[in-house]
């Protein structure tokens, strides 16, 4: 049986995640059909999802307005994966310490936005991740990082702060696993999250 | 938790991230903004990004004389107001405007032919900065020696400062045209085509391999309305900047709005005609047929 996997795409990196999903799909023998999510009515039918980074303030606006903000809920509320980057980790955080952002409140932490600065201290190396055997080409752009890292467990720091989370069904991370032809984060998020795709999904494949 | 990760393997302004930060701003609206007021709105409006300059261009426009930098006292401000990223415009070739802007922290410069150019022969070499920088073209040449400079963004020149979308499409179905042309060619025509139009031969089979400009291309240059910046997303264009079109508005903060959720739902006419309704005035506008040559500015810096 085929996956359906949504981005969220009201504004942001969205094709890159798509082919993103595509590879770490073809690399375990899956099949997967992505669709964008720039209306409601999609997310009740992805199995997976992912939430682009982009500008956290402008798409935090336009999934309430479009009604999406609720469906993401419910989405991981029924224990199936999401993988938030950048933008998509501090919308779906607890608390962005920023009243300029609604939070989702899907991951259990707080973030702090530009943690490490302007466009002029983005910066790209290589990562440790847990669960990754191999250091992860990890790209961060303005990014944001996990302040009280609350009940989530976290999955790789830099510079002893926490860049990528797991919390339940949801693996969020401060940089950009789409940026790179490397889709293990993909591959960690969306097929080795345990409860995450079902039983029954699981046994088609 | 690994602790093994070496902070010394650090790299900025690499391509990577200078194109990465480009490709966040798809899907989204940058809109021109002259002080911290302005830029506050646009923030609230849901702009991806603001431009900061000294004037609009259909001020700088009307004013005439040499337009430049804005005051870097002032772009820092706006820098301090908001928390989305801020770009500045600096003046085709002054490498000393764009290192100043860059100094002042902002997030990309764009090399523009709205100010009165400094050098009219060379542009800016970006490969130096960590700046990404974004620079307007009129067609697939112009814009592939913009990327080999360093640009990291693209976006058509247009028209700008006249409220009339002709030129940007123009602009658009150009640059478009000449890559579904380049993708029938075989690898000789290409490596011809690319000396016909004075762009480097590597950049053309690139360009021809993907079907698309390598870095993200943004349209630009009067587009004034909600449906105007749903026309070109159906143009296929990533992103949208308005210029004098939010603030030459009757009410900025209601069409900035509407241009954001027009770039979202531009394929959805019903709902576009629900986000175009009761805006109140848009900018008056100068329509380019009435435009003299030399008034244009699109002709700065190719």
């Amino acid at each position: 049986m085929s996956l359906t996997a949504g981005v969220v795409a009201v504004q942001g990196n969205v094709d890159a995640h798509a082919t993103a999903i595509e590879r770490a799909a073809r690399n375990r023998g899956r099949e997967v059909t992505v669709r964008e999510v720039r209306e409601s009515g999609i997310v009740p039918d992805c199995d997976l999802l992912a939430m682009p980074g982009g500008e956290s303030t402008t798409i935090s606006q336009l999934i309430r307005e479009e009604g999406i903000d609720a469906e993401i809920r419910d989405h991981v509320a029924a224990e199936k994966p999401l993988l938030a980057t950048c933008a998509g980790l501090i919308v779906a955080s607890r608390d962005p310490n920023d009243d300029r952002v609604d939070a989702l409140g899907l991951v259990d932490a707080t973030v702090e936005r530009n943690a490490f600065g302007r466009q002029r201290d983005s910066f790209e190396a290589p990562l440790e991740v847990d669960g990754l055997e191999e250091p992860f080409p990890a790209v961060f752009i303005r990014a944001p990082a996990v302040d009280d890292v609350g009940g989530v467990d976290v999955l790789a720091s830099w510079d002893g702060r926490p860049v990528a989370v797991r919390d339940g069904p949801v693996v969020a991370t401060a940089f950009h696993p789409e940026l790179t032809p490397d889709s293990r984060l993909h591959g960690l998020a969306f097929f080795e999250n345990g409860a995450s795709i079902g039983p029954e999904l699981e046994r088609s494949a | 938790m690994p602790e093994s990760t070496d902070l010394e393997e650090l790299r900025r302004g690499t391509d990577l991230v200078k194109r990465g930060f480009a490709r966040m701003q798809k899907g989204g609206v940058i809109m021109d903004v002259v002080n911290k007021e302005q830029a506050r709105i646009a923030e609230d409006a849901g702009a991806v990004a603001v431009m900061a300059l000294e004037a609009v261009p259909a001020d700088i426009r009307k004013r005439g004389g040499v337009a430049r930098m804005a005051d870097p006292a002032d772009v820092a401000e706006i820098v301090e107001e908001v928390s989305i990223p801020v770009m500045g415009k600096s003046r085709i070739g002054h490498t000393k405007e764009a290192q100043i802007l860059e100094a002042v922290g902002v997030d990309m410069i764009d090399e523009s032919e709205v100010l009165t150019p400094a050098d009219d022969a060379y542009h800016i070499d970006k490969r130096d900065f960590t700046a990404p920088f974004v620079c307007g073209a009129r067609d697939l040449g112009e814009a592939l020696r913009r990327i080999h400079e360093g640009a990291a963004m693209i976006r058509t020149k247009g028209e700008a400062g006249t409220g009339d979308v002709n030129q940007a499409v123009h602009h658009q179905r150009t640059i478009k045209g000449a890559i579904r042309e380049i993708e029938g060619m075989t690898h000789e025509e290409r490596e011809a085509y690319a000396r016909e139009i004075e762009a480097p031969a590597e950049l053309v089979h690139e360009t021809a391999e993907m079907g698309r400009l390598p870095v993200v291309n943004f349209a630009a240059g009067g587009i004034a309305t909600p449906a105007d910046a749903a026309l070109m997303m159906h143009h296929e264009c990533d992103g949208i900047f308005v210029g004098s079109g939010i603030f030459g508005a009757e009410n900025p903060r209601a069409m900035g709005e509407a241009i954001v959720e027009a770039v979202n739902n531009w394929d959805d006419p019903e709902r576009l005609a629900d986000i175009a309704s009761n805006l109140g005035k848009g900018m008056k506008g100068d329509s380019n047929a009435n435009l003299p040559e030399e008034e244009k500015l699109q002709g700065r810096g190719v």
